[in-house]
C-alpha cells in the first residue's frame, strides 16, 4: 500500500543544513545531465539527475524550505499526489546508480547522489520500492541479516566447505580476533572464491581474524533500496559482532555500497564513534603490501583497472588498488575518465537487482565497453563483486571477449610461500 | 517626487529592507535545522575538512577536463555572463562613486566605453544564455517560472545600463531613475528565487567540499 505523505516526510525528516543547502542551492544549468550515463546514452531529459527529485523538492519547499508557509498560503507547490512519486520509480531507482558522477560536475556544489538516497527513504516510507528490487530479499535481509535469507549453520557450513574445496583454513565465530572480514551477497552466491582469497591472504599475514555468522554479511540491500530500518539493523548486527570479539578492524568485502555504509555510516547508525576501524579490502592489501605484511610474486601482465564509485570517487580510496597492481608488476592500461571521475558500471545502487533496468544497464555497459576496448587489454581488474557481476552480465550478453577478475583474488593467487 | 527621487529615496529603502530580511529569513531557515553529527571516522583532520571546503569553493569555480567537451558552452556562456557582470559593478565609474559614498572605500574605474562594452557582452551572452534554456531538452524541463523571472531581473539592470550611458531614448533623469528601479526589482526578487545562488553558492560548495575532505573523496 502506497502512502505519499508518510514518503514525502521521510524525505524530509532527516534534512539538515546541507541538504537544505543543496536544495536552495540549484540553478537548474542541467550540466548534471551530461555527467549522468543514463543521460549521455538515451539523451532522455527525464534522466538528468536533478530532475530525478523532482517531487521531493516539491515536498522541501512546501513543508520545511524557508518559505514554505507563502508555498502553502498561495499553493506554489502543491501536495505531492499517489501518481507522480509512482511515475518517478523508474528514476530514482531504475536509472540512478547513486554513483555520484553528477555531484562530480555540479558547479553549485550539490551532492545530488546524497539526494538520491534520502529520496529513496522517501519512496520506501511511501511504498514505492520496486517489488523485485527489494521484495523477498528485504523480509529475508529483516530476518537474518542476510538478504539471501542464510542461517547461521548454513553460513558456517558454506565457509568450512569453501575452506575445504580451497585448501584453506577458515576462521569461523571464534570468540575473539583482531580482523573481522565481511562478504557481500554477491560474493555468496557468485563469487565464493572471494571468501577463500580473503582467509588465504588472513592467514598469510599471520593476523588473528573469524568471519563471525552474526555479522557477516554487510551487503545491505535495504541501504540502496532506501530501508532505513533494515539498513540500520544490518549494520547494527555487524557492528555487534565486532563489538563482541575485540576486534581492531573490521574488514569490508570487494562491494562498494557496503563500504559507504560500514565506513561513513555506521558510526552515525549506532549513535557512536566505532571502536575500531573500517577498512575496505583493498585498503588492507595497500597497506601490508607498502609495510611488508603481505609479500607477493610479480605475476606481469597487461591489464585494466575499473574504479567501483562508492570506493573511489566517493570513498576516497582510489590509490590503493594502484599500489597493489603496482606490486604485482601488471602494466595497467588506464581507462579512459579512470579513478575519480570513472563511469559507473551500470549496475550499483542497487540498479542490477531490477529486472525491467536491463535495457538501461546494457546501454551503460556500452561506455564501459568502449573504453576497454580502446585499451586494447584481455583482462578487467575491479574490486568490487557487484561491479564485476554486472560488467560479467554484459559482456555475456554481447559475446565480449574480456575476462573481468577480481583484484583480491589476484592477490591471494600471487602470495609469496 | 519624481520618479528619480522616489526611486534613490522609498523605494531604494524598501528594496534594501526586503532583501536584507528576505535574506536573512532564509539563510537562518536552512541553518537552523537540525545537524545530523559525523561520527564516522575522517580522513582528515578538522584542518584539512576546512581546507577542502576552502578549496572547493574556488576548484567547482570551472569543471574538470573530462566534462569540458559535453559542457563547453554552458561553461564559457555563464562564465562570460558572471565576469562580465562582476566587471560592471565593480569597475563602473558610477558604481564605485557609489560605493564610496557607501562605505568611503574607493578605487580606479575602467573608462566607460570598455564598461559599455563589456555590458554589451555580458548581455549578448545572456540572450545565448537564455535561448539556451527554451531550447535545450534538458534545461527546458528544469526550468522554472523563477528561472525567467531571475534572468529578466538581471537582463533590466544591464540594459538601462546601457542605455543610461548613451541617454538615447530619453532623457538623463528618467534613464537613471529606470536603472535605479531595475536594480531595486533585482534586489526584491534576489532573496525569493534562485539569485540568492549568488551568496549560497559559497555555503553549498563549502558544505560539500568539508563532507568530500572527510571521506577523502574526489572533489
Amino acid at each position: 500500500m502506497t502512502d505519499v505523505a508518510a514518503g514525502m516526510r521521510g524525505f524530509v525528516s532527516n534534512f539538515g543544513p546541507t541538504a537544505a543547502l543543496a536544495m536552495e542551492s540549484c540553478v537548474h544549468c542541467g550540466r548534471c545531465a551530461e555527467a549522468c550515463q543514463f543521460y549521455v546514452q538515451t539523451e532522455d531529459p527525464r534522466y538528468t539527475p536533478i530532475h530525478k527529485i523532482a517531487p521531493f523538492k516539491q515536498a522541501y519547499e512546501r513543508e520545511v524550505g524557508p518559505f514554505a508557509f507563502v508555498y502553502r498560503l498561495f499553493g506554489l507547490a502543491p501536495k505531492v499526489t499517489e501518481a507522480e512519486p509512482t511515475k518517478w520509480q523508474d528514476l530514482i531507482y531504475d536509472s540512478c546508480n547513486m554513483c555520484g558522477r553528477c555531484s562530480l560536475i555540479c558547479p553549485m556544489g550539490i551532492d545530488i547522489a546524497d539526494l538520491v538516497e534520502q529520496a529513496r527513504h522517501g519512496m520506501c516510507e511511501a511504498g514505492l520500492v520496486p517489488t523485485d528490487f527489494l521484495g523477498v530479499l528485504e523480509e529475508k535481509e529483516h530476518a537474518t541479516g542476510s538478504p539471501f535469507g542464510l542461517t547461521t549453520a548454513a553460513l558456517e557450513k558454506m565457509l568450512h566447505d569453501i575452506g575445504t574445496r580451497h585448501g584453506v583454513v577458515m576462521h569461523v565465530d571464534e570468540p575473539t580476533a583482531d580482523i573481522i572480514p565481511t562478504v557481500s551477497s554477491i560474493d555468496l552466491k557468485t563469487y565464493p572464491s572471494s571468501m577463500a582469497a580473503i582467509a588465504k591472504i588472513l592467514n598469510h599475514m599471520g593476523a588473528s581474524w573469524t568471519f563471525r555468522t552474526d555479522g557477516f554479511d554487510a551487503d545491505n540491500v535495504s541501504l540502496t533500496a532506501g530501508d532505513r530500518i533494515g539498513q540500520r539493523s544490518v549494520t547494527l548486527g555487524v557492528i555487534r559482532a565486532a563489538k563482541a570479539c575485540g576486534a581492531k578492524v573490521l574488514l569490508m568485502p570487494e562491494c562498494g555500497h557496503s563500504f559507504t555504509e560500514m565506513r561513513w555510516e555506521a558510526a552515525n547508525q549506532s549513535g557512536a564513534a566505532l571502536p575500531f576501524r573500517v577498512l575496505q579490502i583493498t585498503e588492507l592489501l595497500a597497506e601490508g603490501i607498502s609495510d611488508g605484511r603481505i609479500r607477493v610474486n610479480k605475476a606481469p601482465q597487461t591489464a585494466t583497472y575499473h574504479d567501483a564509485c562508492q570506493l573511489s570517487r566517493r570513498g576516497g580510496a582510489t590509490a590503493a588498488p594502484r599500489i597493489i597492481l603496482q606490486a604485482l608488476g601488471v602494466d595497467l592500461h588506464e581507462l579512459e575518465d579512470a579513478g575519480d571521475a570513472n563511469w559507473c558500471c551500470g549496475g550499483g545502487g542497487g540498479v542490477a537487482l531490477i529486472k525491467r533496468a536491463q535495457p538501461l544497464r546494457d546501454m551503460a555497459f556500452q561506455i564501459k565497453q568502449r573504453q576497454v576496448e580502446a585499451t586494447g587489454v584481455a583482462t578487467v581488474y575491479t574490486s568490487c563483486s557487484g561491479c564485476r557481476q554486472t560488467l560479467d552480465h554484459g559482456g555475456k550478453a554481447v559475446g565480449w571477449n574480456k575476462t573481468v577478475a577480481s583484484l583480491l583474488e589476484l592477490v591471494a593467487d600471487n602470495l609469496k610461500d | 517626487m519624481t520618479l528619480l527621487e522616489f526611486a534613490r529615496g522609498p523605494g531604494l529603502q524598501v528594496a534594501l529592507l526586503i532583501m536584507i530580511a528576505g535574506c536573512v529569513w532564509r539563510l537562518t531557515a536552512i541553518l537552523l535545522l537540525r545537524r545530523r553529527p559525523h561520527l564516522g571516522a575522517s580522513r582528515h583532520s578538522r584542518a584539512g575538512r576546512v581546507a577542502g571546503g576552502i578549496a572547493m569553493v574556488f576548484t567547482r569555480s570551472l569543471p574538470r577536463r573530462t566534462f569540458w567537451p559535453r559542457i563547453a558552452s554552458s561553461v564559457i556562456l555563464s562564465t562570460v555572463f558572471h565576469v562580465g557582470f562582476a566587471i560592471i559593478i565593480l569597475c563602473g565609474a558610477p558604481h564605485i562613486l557609489l560605493i564610496h559614498q557607501i562605505t568611503g572605500i574607493s578605487w580606479p574605474g575602467l573608462p566607460k566605453g570598455i564598461i559599455v562594452l563589456v555590458s554589451g557582452v555580458t548581455l549578448a551572452s545572456m540572450i545565448a544564455l537564455l535561448f539556451r534554456r527554451m531550447l535545450h531538452p534538458v534545461m527546458r524541463l528544469l526550468s522554472t517560472i523563477d528561472d525567467y523571472l531571475s534572468w529578466l531581473t538581471v537582463f533590466l539592470p544591464i540594459l538601462t545600463g546601457i542605455l543610461l550611458s548613451g541617454e538615447t531614448i530619453a532623457g538623463y533623469e528618467t534613464l537613471l531613475a529606470l536603472h535605479i528601479l531595475s536594480v531595486e526589482l533585482m534586489m526584491v526578487w534576489l532573496p525569493f528565487g534562485k539569485l540568492m545562488h549568488a551568496g549560497l553558492v559559497f555555503a553549498s560548495r563549502a558544505a560539500m567540499g568539508v563532507n568530500f575532505a572527510r571521506k577523502g573523496a574526489a572533489t
